[in-house]
Parts: C-alpha cells; structure tokens; sequence
C-alpha cells in the first residue's frame, strides 16, 4: 500500500528548506559552545535514526496509561498527529484544532502568520533541526474572549519497535485577546527503546490571554528527549510553563518567554528527577522588553546516582523595560556523592529601575530533619521521600488540572524509588 | 524494669561527654537530669533518642530488656521512645497533621494495628488537643515553620500525646518559654502521666520541676551522675546551686 503524499504548500518548504541550510551551516551544537558546554550531545549526533514513520506496537496503550478523564486528548504518535488516538468528543467553543499537515494543506487561518515564527532558528540548532523536518503536529487556536475550562492535553509518543527513530513532534498554540486555556503536554516512548524525540512548542499569547502549559517528560530511560519551548506574551497577557522531568537519557529544555507587551507576566517553573546516569539540561531565557513585566521562576532538582544536570537561567532586561521585577530561584538537592549540577543564573540588565532578584542553592538533604522525622517513627525512606515530596510540592502546586497532578506526581514519586539510593 | 542503663560512655565528634551513665527507670516514674552546662545531659537524651552524632563507645542500654543502642531513631521511635526535641526543627512544606498522621501509622503498623484514616485520626487529634489545652492552629502549617520558642515545645508535647510513648525524654523543654507556656507544657506533660509510661526530664533549672513533679533527680556533672536523690534535691540544687555537687559526689 501506498500513502498519498503530498506536496506541501510552498511556505512550508520554504521554511523547511531555509532552516535545513540553517542547521547544515551550523551542523549539531558541540561542547565548545557556551550553551552547550556542559551538554555533550554526541551520541545523538552519532547515532543512525531512521525518520520516524507511522505507528509502533506500543502506542496505543502509552496514550491510553496517560490519558485524563475530562480532558480534549490530541495524540502525537513519532512526530504525527493521530486522529484516531485523539479525543475531541467534547470540543468546546471557541477552540479550533488543526493537524499541522492537514492545517497547511487546508490553508488554516493563522498557520502561516505563526509557525516558525516565535523563535529564532539561528540560535537554536535543534529547533532548526525540526523545522526542516517540519511535517506534522498540531495547532491549537483559541478565540479572542474564549474562556476554555476544559484541559487540552497532547499526549506525545515515540517509539521504533526496536529501531532507533528520530522524530520532530512540532505543536503551535495562538490564544486570541482575553483568552483562556490550561495544555499540558505528556512525553512518553517505547520503555528501553532508543529514539531521539525533537519537540518545538511554540505559543502565542494575546492581549490579556492566560495560557499555562505544563509539560511532562517521563521518556524511555535510554531516549534522547530536545524540547524547545518559546512564547510571545502581549500586553497584559500571562504564560506560565511548568515542566515535570523524570525520564530520558538525555534531556535538553530550552524554554523561552518574550514579554513584548506592557503589563505582561510569567512563570517559569520546574521540577526534574535525574537519577542513573541521566543528564538534564534546562536552559530559560526570558525577555523582559516592555514596561511594568513581572517574572516569577522556581526550578527545582533532585540528583542522585550518576546524575548530571544544567541549569542556566538567563533574564534580559532591555533598556525599555522599566518597572521590571523578576524572580529566579533554581535548587538543587544532590542525593549522592557522585551526582553533578550546574547552575548558572545570567542576568543581563540594561534599564536602571528594575528589580531583579536570583538565587542558587545547591545542598543535602537536611540530616537534622531527617533525624526529626525518624525520631518520630518514620524509616529513612519515608523520612527522604517526605522531605523530597516537600522539596518539589512548590513546584507540583502549579498544576491546575487536578487528575493530571495526580498522574504526575504519582509518576514523580514513584522515580524516586528506581534507583536512587540512601546514604547511610 | 523500663530501661537501664550500663556505663554508657558517649562520644561528640572527638570529645568525650558521657564517662560512665548509671540509670535505672522503672514504668511510672519520672526522673529528673539536671545539671549545668556543658555537664552532658542533653547529651544524654540525644543517645538515647539514636542521634547520629552521638557515638556511644562503651555500655549498654537495655530497654524492656532489648538492646536500645542497637535500633535505629525510628526503630526507638516506633517501639515507644519519644524524644521532645530541644530544639525542634522546621520542615518547610511538610504539613503538620500530616506528618503526624504518618508517624503515628508507622508505630501502630509496628504494633500490628491497623493504620487510622484521616477522619479517625483527626478524632484522635481533637481529643489530644483537648487534654492539652491547645488550640488546632498548629496542625495545618509546616512542621514547626514560623512557630514561636511555645509554639514549638507545644507542639512538641502534642507529638507525644498523640503517639503515646513508653519512654518520654524531655530534652530542656523549659528552655525558652516564658511562664504561662511553661505551665501549658507542664500540664500537658502531667496530663500524660501514667503508670506504664515513663519521662526523664532534663533540666537545667529546678522552676520546670514545680510543675511536673519528679520521684527522683540526678545531678550530671562532667559526663557522671554525681548525686542522685528525692525530689528535695532539687530544691536544694535551687538554694545552693551546682557549685559543691562534684566534691559532694566524690564524697559519697
């Protein structure tokens, strides 16, 4: 059998073709750059992925284990919009929903005025790396004063039963003026499969828009997960990303906010489990370029084992952006001797009349509190995972979509216990 | 017989504090440690409680007539022992009622009970609160986060009254309390008083002892119980003070 493929509109190529060129002059980032000094990315730059095609074994029962009662489900099966894993049984007003392909073929309004325009291609290579791979994914359009109460969640799957596959899940989201929606994104494969899973996310939030998008990395154990996030935030409007990471072997989060709007706000939080010989890389960059923004940023992390993570919180005020307060926060527990982090907060300020604030710990876990739980009855794995549960509850809390929270932190907590070893 | 203890010698990182600690505590009493500063009794209670910076190098304790110094803190813990924490630590987003909910399962789990649910728990809890005379404003924040110096030793003795333990070691619960926290926490402790349940109490004042009324009182000096008598030392300690108790000791 045959698909029927065809041709994309010619926007499309021309995007992909000019971020192809894009990444073949700069070719995948190496340790000698200073965004990647820390991430060595060889084995994906190394390994043979097949292009992800189609289906594998596994994925309808991956959607079916994360899937929330009550909420729209869009399914990404190896980069693929799959209409027949998705439920938009309840569809509300005010939204509409677009497979990027069909969308392209189709002429969707909106598509073309925003894909690939929220980011900058030459700065992020693997960003450009999807582009010119640019095939499938979804869109999601809210209209302006559409209040969406129920969840949207995309449910990203990768997997090659038993090849190593590479795939570019690409996902854009436009809320109208006054708009409001909560999407949460589950990234999940083939459990021990190889693949290298290249996200690009893009949002753009309208005047006085709310948009919270909460992101859920729990990849195989031996994948290569890159996610790109970056949104527009006009005046007034708010963004708030959340991402809970427990799996992959390596992971790389870029995630960037632009306020280029008065009166815009944002958060930016995280909570990551490494464990293993897991390395976690989280690069944000937020923009603070219009008057009177706020930014609120807590990431948090638990190393254990081998573990190797990278923080660096970057925050540019521009000389316009007076009245600017922003607050980075970024701990670390480290459980082991031989976990690794580092942390680096970057602050580039060029308005005079501004707060910013940063602080970075890095620490143990608090023996005189340990001992106080087990003074109480606790043993020292209820004690650890008491104290770690209170660790990342600040983060947890941002969830909104009660069901999802559950699933995640159920997910988080049950990390733990892989292998993350006690210290006597 | 409760607890004895056996020459317990105690090491703190490269300093001998305890030098030889003779103890007996039958079920029901209450003793008394007193001592100046620096004279080891809160060392005392802290190896007693399993802390792990105290090394014990030599004697032994037997709690009804297990080995005390084999168990872990938690294992103490859920057999009975209950330490009130000199100074209580804060445990920021660990929620108070929670924390207690799971301490007291761990222990019923031990005795083989079944766990409380939440709503048997809370029966639990409003009881305690009652016989202590405190209010539930402590329950629903962190552990001892933002608590007062009476705010955390209350909370303390709740601790105890809702895990009701065999053995209670009241680590200078007086210190820092003014006089009407003083007499809450005492009454609490009273309330708690029982034929099966013993308290050593270390102090390092005699007021404390007007409140809860000891049947015996050590006097610890230099890592040695030097004096041991009634309730009346106490007061004597209180008119002549700690200077002399040595040579009386040695006297002895």
């Amino acid at each position: 059998m045959e698909a029927m493929v065809q041709a994309p509109p010619a926007w499309v190529k021309e995007r992909r073709d000019l971020a192809a060129k894009r990444f073949a002059e700069t070719g995948y980032p190496t340790t000698r750059q200073e965004d990647w000094r820390f991430t060595n990315i060889t084995p994906i730059a190394e390994t043979r992925f097949a292009p992800a095609q189609g289906s594998f074994a596994q994925a309808a029962s991956l959607v079916a284990g994360v899937s929330v009662a009550g909420s729209l489900r869009l399914a990404i099966v190896n980069g693929q919009f799959a209409a027949g894993l998705s439920d938009l049984s309840t569809l509300p007003k005010g939204i509409r929903i677009a497979g990027l392909r069909d969308g392209a073929r189709d002429g969707t309004d909106g598509l073309e005025q925003h894909l690939g325009r929220v980011f900058n291609i030459d700065s992020h290579p693997f960003a450009a790396l999807n582009t010119a791979n640019l095939d499938d994914g979804v869109a999601i359009f809210i209209a302006a004063g559409a209040a969406v109460e129920t969840p949207i969640h995309i449910v990203t799957v990768t997997g090659g039963d038993g090849t190593a596959v590479a795939a570019h899940p690409r996902v854009l989201v436009v809320a109208g003026a006054n708009s409001q929606v909560r999407i949460a994104q589950t990234y999940i494969g083939a459990a021990d499969d190889v693949y290298f899973n290249n996200a690009v996310v893009e949002v753009v939030v309208g005047e006085g828009a709310i948009v919270e998008y909460y992101t859920d990395q729990r990849e195989s154990d031996r994948a290569y997960h890159i996610a790109n996030i970056q949104a527009h935030v006009s005046a007034k409007g708010v963004f708030a990303s959340h991402a809970f990471s427990t799996g992959a072997r390596i992971q790389r989060h870029d995630i960037g906010i632009a306020l280029k709007g008065e009166g815009a706000d944002c958060t930016m939080n995280g909570v990551y489990l490494a464990d293993g010989e897991r390395l976690m890389d989280t690069h944000t960059s937020l923009d603070h370029a219009m008057p009177h923004c706020t930014s609120h940023e807590v990431y948090k992390g638990i190393l254990a084992g081998k573990a190797k993570a990278v923080f660096n919180g970057r925050i540019i005020v521009r000389l316009d952006a007076q009245k600017t307060d922003a607050k980075q926060t970024n701990r670390a527990l480290l459980l082991s001797d031989d976990a690794t982090i580092n942390s680096n907060p970057q602050l580039e300020i060029f308005a005079d009349d501004v707060k910013c604030t940063h602080g970075a710990a890095v620490g143990q876990l608090d023996e005189e509190a340990m001992f106080y739980l087990q003074a109480r009855g606790l043993n020292r794995v209820e004690a650890r995972d008491m104290l770690l549960h209170a660790f990342a509850g600040e983060v947890m809390e941002g969830l909104k979509i009660p069901a999802l929270r559950e699933q995640i932190e159920r997910n988080f907590f049950a990390a733990l216990g892989r292998d993350v070893e006690l210290k006597a | 017989m409760l607890l004895e203890v056996r020459n317990l010698k105690v090491r703190v990182e490269d300093k001998e504090i305890l030098k030889g600690i003779n103890l007996t505590v039958k079920p029901g009493e209450v003793h008394a440690i007193m001592g100046p500063n620096g004279s080891g009794k809160s060392t005392f209670a802290r190896a007693l409680s399993g802390h792990p910076g105290y090394e014990v190098t030599e004697g032994e304790v037997l709690y009804n007539g297990q080995d005390l110094l084999d168990m872990d803190p938690d294992e103490r813990a859920r057999e009975g022992v209950f330490m009130a924490f000199q100074y209580p630590v804060e445990i920021p987003g660990v929620n108070n009622a929670y924390f207690l909910k799971a301490a007291l399962n761990a222990k019923r789990k031990q005795a083989g009970l079944d766990e409380l649910d939440a709503m048997d728990f809370m029966k639990l809890v409003k009881e305690k609160l009652k016989l202590l005379h405190v209010d539930d404003s402590l329950l629903q924040r962190s552990v001892n986060e933002g608590f007062s110096g009476g705010e955390k030793k209350r909370n303390e003795i709740f601790h105890m009254a809702v895990l009701e333990p065999k053995l209670a070691l009241l680590d200078e619960t007086d210190s820092g309390l003014d006089i009407d926290a003083l007499r809450v926490v005492s009454e609490g402790v009273n309330a708690m008083r029982s034929p099966d349940r013993s308290f050593i109490v270390v102090t390092h004042y005699q007021r404390l002892l007007n409140y809860i009324v000891p049947d015996f009182v050590h006097v610890l000096s230099d890592g040695k119980i030097v004096r041991s008598g009634g309730r009346e030392l106490a007061l004597e300690l209180e008119e002549k003070g700690y200077a002399g108790q040595v040579e009386a000791g040695a006297r002895k």
